[in-house]
Order: C-alpha cells, then sequence, then structure tokens
C-alpha cells in the first residue's frame, strides 16, 4: 500500500467535474469522494452537511462492513446502500481505493443512481490509475513533506 | 497514508490513539475539542455505547495552520480499549501516520498498559509495520491518582525505546497539548524520508 497518496491540481479537476457531473446525471443531493483514510477528496453540494465526519465515517463504515466480508470468506462489498425516509445514502468502492458517496433523495431512484455510479467509477478509475502512475514517475511534483524545517513545525503551535 | 492535494492545496495526516479501556483517551481528544480554535476544528464524532464506552472510534478533525503554502490538517482517532474490540482496533489503526500510545499510570493497570503494548505491536505487524518505525510517543495519564506508579518504572516497563513520554492529567488538559505536539513533529519528520 501507498503512504502517501499525491492529488495533483489536474486530476482534482477532472475529479471534481467527475463529481458534478454524476450529481447532475443521478438527481442526487450530494457528492463526494473519500480516500480509505477517512479524507475528503471533492464534493459537490453538501455546503449544509458535515462533510469531514461524512467522510471519517463513510470510510469507517467501509472497513467496518470490510472486515466483515473478510469474516465470511467473501471479497469485500464494493456497494453499500442505506435506505432512509426521506434521504438514501448510496456508498461505491472505486478502483478498490477510493470511497464513492451519493445522497438522494425521492427526485431520483436506486436504478438511476446505480447507473451512473458505474459510469462515473470507471472514469474516476482511470483518472486514479493515472494519479498512481504520476506520482511514481522521478519528475513528478516535490513534494511539500520534502521542504518541512523544524522551523515550520514550530510555528504550526505558536498560532 | 497521508495525502496530499495540490489541488485543495491540503495536507492530510491520521493519528491514532492508543491505549488499553478507560486509560483516557476519549477524554485527551474532549479537551483538544474544548480548547482548539473553533473555526480550525470540526465536530467531535463518537461511536459510543450507550454508557460511553467507545465502541468503533473517536474523530476529531483538527486544522494545524499552513506549511509552504498548504493547509495542514490532522484527523485524529481513538480507538475502543475493550479486549474484546480487537478487530475494530485493527481497523481504526490502519493507515495511522503516527501513534500516541495512552497508559494509565495506575499501578493496578500495569498488566492492561503491557497487554495492550503488545496487541499494538502485533497489529502493526499484520499490517508489514514495525512499531519502531512508526512514529510513536507515549503518554503516562492520570498522574493525579494517588496509586500512579513513578514514571522511572513506566518508562522502564513500557518505553525501552525512549521514545518521547509526556506525563499527563487529561481531564485538566495537563501534558495533552505537549503529546500531540511531539507527535505531530515526529509525523512530519516521517513524512520527509517517505514517497
Ligand atoms: N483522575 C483522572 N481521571 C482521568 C484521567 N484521564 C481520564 N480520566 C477518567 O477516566 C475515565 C475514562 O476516560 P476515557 O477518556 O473515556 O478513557 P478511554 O477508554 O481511554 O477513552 C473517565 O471517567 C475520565 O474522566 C486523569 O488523568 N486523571
Ligand atoms: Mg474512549
Amino acid at each position: 500500500m501507498a503512504q502517501q497518496m499525491v492529488m495533483y491540481d489536474q486530476e482534482f479537476q477532472q475529479i471534481s467535474a467527475v463529481c458534478d457531473r454524476l450529481a447532475r446525471e443521478a438527481s442526487a443531493k450530494v457528492v463526494f469522494l473519500v480516500d480509505k483514510n477517512g479524507q475528503l477528496i471533492a464534493t459537490h453540494g453538501g455546503e449544509n452537511l458535515d462533510t469531514t465526519s461524512l467522510a471519517s465515517l463513510t470510510a469507517g463504515n467501509i472497513a467496518a462492513t470490510g472486515g466483515i466480508a473478510k469474516l465470511i470468506d467473501e471479497k469485500e462489498f464494493s456497494q453499500i446502500f442505506h435506505e432512509g425516509q426521506r434521504d438514501n445514502v448510496h456508498i461505491n468502492i472505486v478502483g478498490g481505493r477510493v470511497i464513492l458517496v451519493v445522497i438522494f433523495d425521492n427526485r431520483s431512484s436506486l436504478g438511476l443512481v446505480r447507473l451512473r455510479v458505474k459510469k462515473a467509477s470507471e472514469e474516476l478509475s482511470k483518472i486514479f490509475d493515472l494519479l498512481l502512475k504520476k506520482a511514481d514517475q522521478p519528475g513528478a511534483a516535490e513534494s511539500p513533506f520534502a521542504e518541512i524545517s523544524d522551523e515550520d513545525i514550530d510555528k504550526l503551535f505558536t498560532d | 497514508m497521508s495525502t496530499v492535494n495540490f489541488g485543495s492545496r491540503e495536507l492530510y495526516l491520521k493519528v491514532v490513539y492508543y491505549g488499553p479501556g478507560l486509560c483516557g483517551k476519549t477524554t485527551n481528544l474532549h479537551y483538544l475539542y474544548s480548547k482548539w480554535p473553533k473555526n480550525e476544528r470540526g465536530n467531535m464524532v463518537s461511536l459510543a455505547t450507550e454508557t460511553e464506552r467507545t465502541l468503533f472510534f473517536d474523530f476529531l478533525p483538527l486544522s494545524l495552520g499552513e506549511i509552504r503554502g498548504f493547509k495542514t490538517k490532522f484527523g485524529l482517532y481513538t480507538v475502543p480499549g475493550q479486549v474484546f474490540y480487537d478487530a475494530t482496533r485493527k481497523l481504526v489503526l490502519r493507515n495511522a501516520d503516527g501513534v500516541i500510545f495512552v497508559a494509565d499510570s495506575q499501578a493496578e493497570r500495569m498488566d492492561a498498559n503491557l497487554e495492550s503494548l503488545d496487541n499494538l505491536s502485533d497489529h502493526l505487524a499484520e499490517s508489514k509495520l514495525a512499531l519502531d518505525k512508526m512514529p510513536f510517543v507515549l503518554q503516562y495519564n492520570k498522574r493525579d491518582l494517588p496509586s500512579a506508579l513513578p514514571v522511572s518504572e513506566l518508562s522502564a516497563a513500557l518505553n525501552p525505546r525512549k521514545v518521547p513520554e509526556f506525563e499527563a492529567v487529561a481531564p485538566t488538559g495537563a501534558g495533552v497539548l505537549e503529546t500531540l505536539k511531539a507527535a505531530v513533529r515526529l509525523v512530519f519528520n516521517d513524512q520527509k524520508n517517505k514517497k
């Protein structure tokens, strides 16, 4: 497993565009993408939601269902669906790496969401494949971590 | 697993508080939550039982200011301490960039500390990580209690590698920030050598 995930500006824009389009085409309220670590990668909508907490809980949810899958000798459950009174949540693992979450209400349907998610997942998978290759290249953008000095770290806590 | 996002110009890192049940992990997070500037932290999420024992994890997202034009964000997690929550503990530990071990200073909790520390290295080993390669700091909590062992004794038993160690009384905040600072420092230094 990679110890660092690097997201470049170009791919970030592409990923955000895929999320925007998915939200539109699936008539979803909110779309977001989370890495398995619980970090939010991109969102569409959800301005009134605590997306940071949602991201961490989604990753926890995927980790827990992955654990259950292992215990019953299943490969991971690649899709999870939570049905609510008003809103529903569709969760899907993309390329084994990142988690795509779609929140929708009765203006959409599970069938439509599944269909659109499938297409978006394929696109996202390709982008993430390229991203990994790019990060492996020697000339890839310098990680900001490499530059961090002790003073930088001290300063983090003084203000 | 850290994330460097050149798009949003953010660095994201995950730190896990580990330790036996009731040693004060959740209390560390509560204190940080209460003291951190509101616009620099998110909500604290606690997946707990009805009796407030951690069931899955607590989560506290903190922002720590900018480094080299990147906003730095830390996701702090606690594991459930009770022995029978082993499977969930393993999940929370996954992808951690650093670990803070909170030990309970009370003499009667020494066995629980040792067991939990063993459990931590076992879990890391399973994910092909070695505790001695991991950014790791120790906190001796509950220094205010009468049965607290001398630090020298705790250190001899729990800290053979002499990683940074701190005394704490988590409910008052004593030692809480110092512990986190030391962990953050190690995590950043560790990231420098990674790719
Ligand atoms: N006296 C004392 N009590 C503490 C200290 N730290 C935590 N506690 C108490 O110990 C109990 C368990 O703490 P908690 O943070 O929930 O433990 P966790 O299981 O590690 O998350 C709570 O009642 C805390 O108030 C400490 O430094 N001194
Ligand atoms: Mg707890």
